[in-house]
């Protein structure tokens, strides 16, 4: 976890289940709705929806081209826009551009298109760490960027929210949409991670 | 606004805390803080009201909180400020429930 709790768990839980009866009494908020906000978050959204985007991108240059001039509009045009991502910026990878998605104030985050962030994400070393020594972070991912590389560092804010338009890997040329889809993985759409063939290969 | 969360290029955080195949939730209580703050956020006030709210934990406890206790500190702090629950009232809940 990002931080210690100062308070135990079970005191926390006990007063958010407080909080949530008095809320339902009141009439204030409504169990079902309560119920619903939560499914869609852990089952509905997440990072296939970027992933779908972002495929759509590889196998279409012109749509790539409106991706990459226009993201608001051409993520709406596939009818992918939802809460938390109204204003989108979509910025590429390139054999000599790496780019990187933060949001050091807090978390904002293109919710309606990767889910909600990970804990890392929120985290208050990635928060701070990712502007200053962005290589050093991203080594603690896994990923080695060469000095040759340019890293460029997005600051998300409350209005205005970014994705990572990732390097088709090599080898996965003539796949279709939905097999490439199936490569991009959250990180590699935040900046953290490269896409990848799997190691077995896979029919196209 | 100048405070603790503005964390931009602050030294000493530590490494990055990565955890594989991490859940959406880590409990059913930072879901149901999230579904409370989200149904409020839609209906009640607006989202960038929840998110000063959580500015305005005092630094300390802000730097020593986790990700969705700040949401709760937000929330509690939100309802209170707009007339719909009072701490008294969850206080008494809680005693209540106990």
């Amino acid at each position: 976890m990002t931080s210690h709790h100062h308070r135990p768990e079970s005191e926390i839980a006990l007063r958010v289940k407080a909080i949530e009866s008095l809320l339902v009494e009141k009439g204030i908020v409504d169990p079902a709705a309560l119920d619903a906000i939560i499914d869609t978050y852990e089952h509905k959204v997440g990072p296939h929806i970027g992933a779908q985007i972002v495929a759509k991108a590889w196998t279409d240059p012109e749509y790539k081209q409106r991706l990459l001039a226009d993201g608001t509009s051409a993520i709406s045009e596939l009818g992918l826009t939802g809460f938390s991502s109204e204003h989108m910026v979509v910025v590429e990878n390139t054999p000599e551009v790496h780019n990187l998605i933060v949001c050091t104030l807090c978390s904002c985050y293109p919710w309606a298109i990767l889910g909600l962030p990970p804990t890392w994400y929120k985290s208050f070393s990635y928060r701070s760490r990712a502007v200053i020594e962005p290589r050093n972070v991203l080594q603690e991912f896994g990923l080695e960027i060469s000095d040759q590389v340019e890293v460029r560092i997005w600051d998300s804010n409350a209005d205005l929210r970014y994705l990572v338009l990732p390097e088709r890997p090599h080898g996965a040329e003539g796949w279709s949409e939905e097999n490439l889809a199936a490569l991009v993985t959250r990180n590699a759409m935040i900046g953290t991670a490269k896409v990848q063939l799997p190691a077995a290969p896979v029919a196209a | 606004m100048n405070g603790p969360h503005d964390l931009g290029g602050m030294h000493g955080m530590g490494p990055i805390p990565i955890e594989e195949d991490e859940p959406v939730f880590h409990s059913e209580w930072e879901a149901k803080v999230f579904a409370m703050s989200f149904a409020t956020f839609i209906n009640y006030f607006p989202v960038d009201e929840t998110r000063h709210a959580s500015e305005r934990m005092p630094p300390g406890e802000y730097l020593s909180s986790s990700y969705y206790e700040r949401w709760l500190y937000a929330l509690e702090l939100l309802l209170a400020e707009h007339n719909l629950l009072t701490p008294d009232e969850i206080e008494s809940r809680i005693a209540e429930l106990t």
